[in-house]
């Protein structure tokens, strides 16, 4: 067995493998770090910022640093709150995130975290960016609006020889997803699904399917993003 | 102690908030005898009378006139709602805001497939028109405004405790169902 290490999260007293992100190690002590970027399974990107957390008072991501050794760690202190909702804010205003007709809304993570943290009106003005959709594959549409530029679909749908099917196209503040025409040729409905479900927003929608399930079921209707992580359950913010 | 007053406008909305107001049912009789309606779509008062507690604001701002009645609300209301995605965030109105505006009139009175009998080709431009915006922006980008209700629309529930949390001064506890954007 690898050797435990013993740390905190609020005070908490938690444990963890050599080599467990912080990330990891507080899903298996079953504390909830919110994230976009991150997903089991993919390697850690650390880009979007959400995760932060305060060890022994420096801003540390959560995905991408591992455990060590005594580290006290804060994840509900007031100041990572804010900076958690700052980031989810300025992601808010710098796309196009119209919830009311969007088929993500219900399932979607940016919005589950932003309800989660009780932010009813961004603080920054809106950007209201000029972005594209794009429907030129025959399975999947692209909300260029909607994205957040996450990399979670170009890390995590890949085809049977470990091609990337996604991938950023343009530099600086012009990137968006692309989707390789040749590779996705072939692309199955499960691997639409997949894509579609993979994306933490709305930017990737499978065609000719949508608001399938009723508002009331979805995802992060009734219960916070999270909720099946913690031991405590949240039932009012 | 006189009633608390209520003022309500709908300004770039579909007036869905309003509906969503009616739809606290019979506690409609309970807030007759709480409040005060002053200026309000509900009871066709035009003009505001005196000044007022609350003023719920439904709909983005998207024309001159939009700016007009936001700011006349500020001036005599103590505490602005912003109630509704569209107030918040521009709501679907602000789906042209990345389009010309030029392209939205054109479509709208010139080339659009519904246009008919619009041979001289002719934009609405009279100045008793209000003058439509570059763009449609959330309200508290125009004035300040206190509290925000998100929903499209926000549920009858959330709307009539956000009401009588502010005439009774209780806290606004919101249960995690009733928060969505959507």
């Amino acid at each position: 067995m690898s050797k435990v290490l013993n740390f905190t999260i609020d005070g908490v007293i938690c444990m963890a493998e050599k080599g467990q992100t912080i990330l990891n190690a507080a899903t298996a002590n079953k504390i909830y770090i919110p994230t976009l970027c991150n997903l089991p399974g993919l390697k850690p990107r650390g880009s979007c910022r959400v995760c932060n957390v305060k060890v022994n008072g420096k801003f540390l991501t959560a995905c991408t640093t591992p455990v060590a050794e005594g580290m006290e760690i804060e994840n509900n202190s007031e100041d990572i709150i804010d900076i958690r909702k700052s980031i989810i804010e300025l992601l808010l205003v710098e796309g196009n995130h119209y919830c009311p007709y969007c088929e993500k809304s219900g399932n979607c993570d940016l919005q589950a975290i932003a309800y989660k943290y009780n932010i009813p009106a961004p603080r920054f003005p809106y950007q209201f960016p000029d972005r594209d959709i794009e429907a030129t594959n025959g399975k999947l549409l692209k909300d260029h609006n909607r994205c957040i530029l996450c990399k979670r679909c170009i890390r995590g749908i890949k085809d049977e020889d470990g091609k990337s099917i996604f991938a950023f196209k343009r530099r600086g503040h012009k990137v968006i997803i692309n989707i390789d025409t040749r590779l996705s040729a072939n692309m199955t409905d499960e691997m639409a699904q997949e894509a579609m479900d993979i994306c933490p927003v709305g930017a990737i929608i499978k065609k000719e399917i949508g608001f399938k399930v009723p508002i009331g079921e979805r995802k992060y209707d009734k219960e916070p993003i999270g909720s099946d992580i913690e031991e405590i359950k949240a039932t009012t913010i | 102690m006189s009633k608390p007053i209520i003022a309500t406008t709908s300004l770039a909305g579909c007036f869905g908030c309003h509906m969503s107001l009616l739809d606290i049912d019979e506690r409609i009789l309970e807030l007759a005898e709480l409040v005060e309606f002053n200026k309000s779509p509900i009871n066709d008062i035009k003009k505001f009378t005196k000044k007022c507690d609350v003023g719920l604001i439904e709909g983005g701002v998207c024309n001159s006139e939009n700016i007009h009645v936001l700011k006349d609300f500020r001036e005599n209301c103590k505490i602005l709602v912003s109630v509704g995605e569209c107030a918040i965030m521009g709501g679907l109105p602000a789906l042209r805001n990345n389009i010309p505006l030029r392209e939205c009139l054109e479509e709208a009175y010139l080339d659009g497939p519904s246009v008919e009998n619009n041979e001289e080709r002719i934009i609405p431009n009279d100045e008793e028109l209000p003058l439509i915006l570059d763009k449609v922006y959330p309200c508290h980008e125009v004035v300040k405004i206190d509290i925000h209700l998100p929903g499209c629309p926000p549920s009858a529930d959330m709307i009539y405790e956000a009401l009588v949390s502010l005439i009774t001064g209780k806290e606004l506890k919101v249960p995690y169902e009733a928060f969505k954007y959507d």
